[in-house]
């Protein structure tokens, strides 16, 4: 395999990274609303820590952008 | 944005162009770009959506509902996670997530329709990088002016066993560091993924379209609902992008505030 051939299909590689990141973030979400249809009251206090959990979900899955754009363009 | 031969270019919409050569200084060039150009037209909606909404009526009209419920949000936001001291932080935090929000949102617009291409400025590193070290040596700032070298014991939470303090302050402390690379990161390539994602079906519905009548129907039309749909998606993702990053920003500034 030449060598530009291993980058495309590096790239292509790191998008089972973003899939990952998309389970983390539907179990963020799903847990959330787990919780809130249990106990609704205490949903709207909890939105601040959803949203931090969903961010740092999300930024793993956006690394794996990250690593597949420097693949293709930079590297 | 189609470049020759039918294939698309989906980072042409990144490029920064040079629209007023400026001044060098140093030897380096100082050029009004199409970045600095709607860094200014979102400041001026900004500016001109805050003025209409501070008239301060008795009763308010829906306009000023909306910006008053901008500030509130903000409001609440820094009460819950920072406690009464916050108050001193709102209008970083309010001027922080509207900039922010309003920059994401300028830049889905679909002026390419009448041939003017926004230019969204949050999907550069550089200027998510600068907003994002503006936060943090915020951060910095009030943290050591507040505690002054007490602001270390931020990297030794409370209860740690003895046979860890070789290792947690390492952690805590790259944790640290590694933070506004990680709010600026966050916010960039949100952006710009969402913006590729859009370039690409579009791509897709302009190729099919050209390659005749069948495909046309089999993959444009497919791809251009689905272009719809992402373009919800993006709006959404605009605002919680705008949101994480005022979040974290205040969830920091608690940190600096009231150590751990």
């Amino acid at each position: 395999m030449d060598a530009e051939a291993a980058k495309l299909v590096g790239a292509g590689f790191a998008a089972i990274g973003a899939g990952m990141a998309a389970i983390g973030v539907g179990n963020v979400f799903g847990s959330f609303l787990e919780g809130a249809l249990r106990n609704p009251g205490a949903a709207d206090g909890q939105q601040g820590r959803l949203f931090i959990g969903f961010a740092a979900a999300e930024l793993l899955g956006l690394l794996a952008f990250v690593v597949a754009m420097i693949l293709i363009f930079v590297a | 944005m189609a470049a020759g031969g039918g294939k698309i270019d989906p980072m042409h919409q990144f490029t920064v162009q040079t629209l007023w050569d400026g001044f060098t200084i140093g030897g380096q060039q100082i050029a009004f770009t199409n970045s600095a150009l709607w860094m200014c037209i979102t400041v001026v909606v900004l500016w001109l959506f805050m003025l209409g909404g501070m008239r301060g009526a008795a009763v308010p009209g829906r306009w000023q509902m909306a910006v008053e419920g901008a500030t509130r949000f903000i409001d609440n936001m820094l009460a819950a996670n920072v406690g009464p001291e916050g108050k001193r932080y709102v209008p970083y935090v309010f001027s922080l997530f509207m900039f922010i929000l309003f920059a994401n949102l300028l830049g889905l617009l679909p002026l390419g329709v009448v041939g003017v291409h926004p230019f969204t400025f949050t999907s550069h590193f550089t200027v998510t990088g600068v907003l994002a070290i503006l936060s943090f040596s915020i951060v910095l700032i009030v943290g050591f002016a507040r505690h002054g070298l007490h602001f270390f014991s931020l990297f030794v939470p409370h209860g740690t066993p003895a046979w860890l303090l070789p290792l947690i302050p390492l952690i805590e402390f790259v944790s640290f560091m590694v933070r506004p690379f990680s709010l600026a990161l966050r916010l960039f390539v949100a952006m710009t993924a969402g913006h590729v994602l859009l370039e690409v079906l579009s791509g897709f519905v302009i190729n099919s379209g050209n390659a005749g009548l069948g495909l046309g129907l089999g993959v444009g039309i497919p791809s251009f609902l689905l272009m719809i749909g992402i373009c919800a998606l993006e709006l959404l993702v605009s605002a919680i992008q705008a949101y994480v990053f005022a979040l974290l920003t205040s969830l920091y500034i608690n940190d600096a505030v009231n150590l751990h």
